[in-house]
């Protein structure tokens, strides 16, 4: 035992304790995500109502998931290259706010039907959510097109981020009112989360389309480039209309026409024309919904998921 | 302006006497253009290094094995822009703005902390930048808090008060790998080697090889000098190494009763200068990322601004 120096150095203070709470097991109040992984839903009564589909709830929770997980990662990848501290500082809450969502989302997939999470080697302690997040391959992930495709310029960003919030602050609205208590409690959350987002991304996209020439310019051609992929925003899989009409879950479908009322208006305060684009194109119509995907997934979650696989059993 | 009849040798002799009572000098308050130079210097360099210590852990974020990690490196970082904002702000009530200083910066006329031009190699450099990068950080800032300049001493409390949650969440991280894998082990030690050096290093050079810290005692802007700071820093480190269960890469750290203090190697002071001097690992890549951030951010500044004069314009008409 090495002897214990000498505590009297009286600015030493922001160490005090380090040791001691280190000795006193359990004692982890002090840590904001607590010492050890804890289960997102511990305490949440996760039954799957008798009359539901537990395999179509367990797949409608990862398409929201998965939007959430990918566009927080998108997003992420703004840290330390935004324009400017403050857009730095509120396009890492807006990814920090979509992975808390995520994370919820698909422990909540887990929790309905474990047979949708990665098997992984016996005795690794990788929880549910981690399995899903990092051992899928992209053919499993459910997310829409929108949420993967490569960073453009902050202008790209904006529009993205204004499509995508619009939309999914649309569906979580109704989600509220979801027969599955869980996901009742996550749309609950995320309405507060996506009202800043939308707001925040609405009001950059009047700035910049009427800020400079070159604004405008780089606001026009982000919004041509990513308006083909709204659609699949709002287009119905039959796994969404399955848990629609089970009252679980949201037909994106029946929010179109609200979702649009509000990007009409920011266009039209914008003073931008509505972009005459068809929608993307799928592969024999199957789109992000059905895990089929643009080239740019797999290279997404080859970055992400790079340590995770490294260390099947490890411990984190 | 009052018209109070005040000569230059009576302010020096009212700023002298209220850094000698520890109290603040505030914006408005006289003072010596060498303190205004000096203060300028080291909070904008402390800003500075908030601001390219993003980058070394932000990097990262994209890979964070798993998503409560991920979490928490994204909250970390998202602080570090904040400690930017407000050490920037500070900055700016000696009277450059902010631009003016990340100018400064990519343009190589302002330094930053140089553990910063050493690269993250694993995922276990997150949690031994937390534990012992951000530990000496907090070393070097608690006596900060008492610094003679107010907007600068008031930023260090709200800053430390969140670096101490860094260290111990980096502390934390490390504490977990220990008890997965030996991989993970073999990864925290490893990271651990790496950073111990660079670490002791940003207390500054030797006491006898510092050329600022007579002048920043002596207006206590710093409180306390740099081989000061690294003894308490070996210190405090060793047992919560002990507690980790890994080493510290120094064959001469030893407990020294006589002293009270362990004993302890010396840094390569020469792989310092070339570090301080530009010439680094990451130097030229980290001013090369924000030089870049800055300048593809240009429109986007440019665009607020134009806006919002024309809504002030709109608003008149």
């Amino acid at each position: 035992m090495t002897p214990t120096p000498d505590p009297s150095h009286e600015a030493g203070s922001a160490y005090d304790g380090l040791l001691e709470h280190h000795e006193v097991a359990g004692d982890d109040s002090q840590w904001a995500f607590g010492t050890d992984f804890e289960d997102p839903l511990a305490g949440v009564d996760t039954t799957v109502p008798d009359d539901v589909d537990a395999a179509a709830l367990a797949t409608y929770c990862l398409m929201l998931g998965d939007d959430a997980l990918v566009m927080s990662h998108r997003l992420s990848e703004w840290t330390s290259n935004a324009p400017d501290l403050e857009e730095d500082i509120a396009l890492a809450n807006t990814a920090l706010d979509l992975l808390g969502q995520a994370r919820l989302l698909l422990a909540r997939a887990a929790a309905a039907d474990a047979s949708v999470v990665p098997a992984l080697p016996a005795g690794s302690p990788v929880p549910a959510e981690d399995a899903l997040a990092f051992f899928r391959e992209a053919g499993a992930f459910r997310n829409v097109r929108l949420a993967e495709v490569p960073n453009g310029d902050f202008a790209h960003t904006m529009v993205r981020l204004l499509l995508f919030s619009t939309a999914r602050l649309a569906v979580l609205g109704r989600l509220v009112d979801s027969r599955d208590p869980v996901l009742a409690a996550i749309a609950a959350k995320g309405v507060k989360e996506l009202t800043y987002h939308r707001d925040y991304a609405g009001r950059w996209f009047l700035t910049l389309a009427r800020g400079t020439d070159e604004s405008h310019r780089r606001l026009l051609a982000a919004l041509d480039e990513l308006w083909p992929l709204y659609p699949e925003l709002l287009a119905t899989h039959p796994v969404e209309a399955a848990v629609a009409a089970a009252g679980v879950g949201v037909d994106p479908a029946s929010v179109a026409a609200e979702v649009d009322v509000v990007l009409e208006q920011v266009l039209a305060v914008s003073g931008v024309e509505r972009p005459d684009k068809a929608a993307l194109a799928g592969v024999r119509g199957r789109t992000g919904r059905d895990g089929l995907h643009t080239e740019s997934l797999t290279r997404l979650l080859a970055e992400m998921q790079v340590v995770a696989r490294a260390h099947p059993t490890g411990l984190w | 302006m009052t018209t109070t009849d005040v000569s230059e040798a009576g302010l020096l002799a009212q700023f002298e006497a209220t850094v000698a009572r520890n109290d603040r000098i505030e914006p408005r308050d006289w003072m010596p253009d060498g303190y205004r130079r000096t203060v300028l210097r080291q909070v904008a360099q402390h800003a500075h290094s908030e601001i390219i210590g993003m980058q070394p852990e932000g990097g990262w974020i994209t890979r964070a094995p798993s998503l409560r990690r991920k979490a928490i490196l994204l909250a970390k970082v998202q602080d570090e822009a904040g400690h930017g904002l407000y050490l920037y702000s500070a900055a700016e009530t000696l009277g450059v703005s902010r631009q003016e200083l990340t100018e400064m910066l990519v343009d190589g006329r302002q330094k930053y902390s140089s553990i910063f031009n050493y690269p993250t190699l694993s995922y276990a450099d997150v949690g031994t930048i937390g534990w012992l990068v951000d530990g000496a950080a907090i070393c070097n800032q608690v006596p900060l808090c008492r610094t003679s300049y107010g907007p600068y001493g008031r930023a260090m409390i709200r800053v430390c008060k969140e670096e101490s949650f860094h260290q111990r969440q980096g502390y934390e991280l490390l504490a977990t790998m220990m008890r997965g894998t030996d991989a993970q082990r073999a990864m925290v030690q490893e990271s651990v080697d790496r950073f111990w050096w660079p670490a002791l290093m940003m207390f500054g050079p030797p006491d006898d090889d510092s050329p600022h810290t007579e002048q920043s005692m002596a207006w206590g802007i710093k409180r306390n000098t740099n081989d000061d700071l690294r003894q308490r820093f070996v210190d405090m480190s060793v047992p919560q190494a002990e507690a980790l269960g890994v080493t510290f890469p120094d064959p001469d750290l030893r407990w020294n009763a006589e002293r009270g203090h362990y004993d302890f190697g010396q840094p390569d002071w020469t792989e310092f200068m070339q570090v301080v001097k530009g010439n680094g690992p990451c130097n030229a890549q980290r001013i090369a990322h924000r030089r870049r951030a800055h300048e593809d951010g240009a429109w986007v500044r440019d665009a607020a601004t134009a806006f919002a004069r024309r809504e002030q314009q709109e608003a008149i008409a």
